[in-house]
């Protein structure tokens, strides 16, 4: 019986970014970046502190205004001035280093504040909703608790299920692992394995490079604001071809 | 006279207290309303002023910064004064009770302008992020995140500056409000005797120590694990 495999290029792409410049003062943090993701992808981004890895992913929600280029979510550009730029936010959830959780909301609260005041739903629909997103992250239990009665790796799912539960087309992690404790990075790590499974546009900034290995389809490796190379898990880990890879890589490696 | 009978006679005379009473009384349910105006007023316009300030108008900030540093500089004698006297040679005429108001509310409101305007500042900008990545918009994430943390932080000196701003309306005596110190005042020149100020400090006591209490609940209450 034949079976069909998908082909990673016919599937519609979700993110386009194209030729992304971005400048602080005299610092070039982007320097002409192109990142495409397809629908289903989970596409890693590693790199050294200051590559501009955080800088690529936050202008594709505008988070940072680029200097030059473009950027298509679901085709849309959403660098035009004229587009309603909440409107496209909410397609695209993202999940910071030091989750940034609402500290005076309980958890449920976190994740209801946007499906109640941008998809205007009902309390009760969006408490229901929002139970439903803490569930996926386990985490019913703790709907009402404040962050800070949260472990950081509790509040990283809180916060990812606030992104989850308005349903986005894409998912941009910045570094969601970097400011837990050891024993609490598996359990975030979890929740984005299950996400990939479910078929979750994702695009991952992070140093969790055993986790890229079994998870990414695509790993990028950046360096001083470009894209040095590219390609799968097994390509840029095994036979890296590029001297900065390889020097950075043996320096992760080797902690 | 003894010292005890001395002292008795000027600060704690019977009949001077009976006498005078009801005109105290008068003069603390004016300055309870006064007060209660310009709590009132004076947080609501600082909030607004640092809502307004928070758009990044560059104008209007500079408006802003301008009367708030007038208010918060001038001593409010001297603002109640100006109001009182000198406004009517330009056609604004008002009571010692709207001036008295209007002085101090802005004097409040400058103050609570600036202490908003810090405790926004000070919300962390990721707060602010984590927001609008979900859609919220700018007025959104300042009324639903920052604005009641910003609140919250600012608890201990906004109460603290109410309290002092307030009080100062005994200085609207000087525009001839029938307040608790000016009714105190008038009936110690007829009374020859001191016990009408013994009676102006109990009324005072009677309205702030309330006040006091009551911040010192609001604070403790706004205070959330974090």
């Amino acid at each position: 019986m034949l079976i069909s495999i998908v082909n990673p290029n016919d599937r519609p792409v979700v993110l386009d970014a194209k030729g992304i410049v971005k400048t602080f003062g005299q610092v070039k943090a982007l320097n002409g970046v192109d990142l495409a993701v397809t629908r289903q992808e989970l596409v890693f981004v590693i790199g050294p502190s200051g590559s501009g890895k955080s800088t690529l992913l936050r202008c594709c929600n505008r988070l940072e205004e680029p200097t030059a280029g473009a950027v298509y979510v679901d085709g849309i550009d959403i660098l035009n001035r004229g587009i309603n730029i909440n409107a496209v936010r909410r397609h695209i959830g993202m999940v910071f280093q030091s989750f940034n959780l609402y500290p005076h909301m309980t958890a449920l609260g976190n994740v209801t504040l946007a499906l109640r005041r941008v998809l205007k739903l009902s309390t009760r629909d969006a408490n229901s909703r929002g139970m439903e997103a803490l569930d996926g992250v386990g985490l019913t239990d703790k709907a009402g608790a404040y962050p800070g009665e949260l472990s950081g790796g509790q509040q990283q799912r809180v916060a990812i299920a606030r992104a989850l539960s308005l349903e986005p087309k894409i998912m941009l992690f910045d570094e969601p692992t970097s400011a837990l404790d050891p024993e609490l990075v598996g359990s975030v790590l979890e929740v984005m394995r299950r996400m990939r499974n479910t078929g979750m546009t994702m695009v991952v900034v992070s140093h969790e490079m055993r986790f890229a290995r079994e998870a990414a389809d695509r790993v990028i490796f950046m360096d001083e604001g470009h894209i040095v190379e590219e390609g799968t898990p097994s390509d840029i880990f095994e036979a890296p071809q590029h001297q900065r890879t390889r020097t950075f890589l043996s320096a992760v490696t080797q902690k | 006279m003894s010292a005890l009978e001395r002292i008795k006679h000027n600060f704690f005379d019977l009949e001077v207290i009976e006498k005078y009473a009801p005109s105290i009384i008068d003069g603390l349910w004016v300055t309870l309303h006064l007060a209660l105006f310009i709590i009132v007023c004076g947080l609501v316009l600082g909030l607004l002023l640092a809502v307004v300030r928070s758009f990044q108008l560059r104008f209007i900030n500079w408006l802003i910064i301008f009367v708030v540093d007038i208010f918060r500089a001038l001593p409010p004698i001297v603002i109640m004064i100006v109001f009182y006297f000198a406004l009517p040679f330009v056609g604004i005429q008002m009571s010692g009770f709207v001036v008295a108001w209007l002085s101090l509310t802005l004097v409040l409101a400058s103050f609570v302008e600036e202490i908003f305007w810090a405790g926004i500042l000070s919300v962390d900008k990721g707060q602010w992020e984590a927001a609008r990545s979900t859609g919220l918009s700018f007025f959104q994430t300042l009324c639903n995140v920052v604005l009641p943390q910003a609140i919250r932080m600012t608890i201990p000196p906004l109460t603290n500056r109410t309290i002092v701003i307030t009080k100062s309306t005994a200085i609207a005596s000087v525009v001839a409000v029938p307040e608790i110190l000016s009714q105190a005042g008038a009936a110690q020149g007829f009374s020859a005797n001191t016990t009408p100020l013994t009676m102006a400090a109990i009324a005072y006591l009677l309205i702030f120590i309330p006040l006091v209490a009551m911040s010192r609940v609001i604070e403790s209450k706004f205070a959330w694990k974090r």
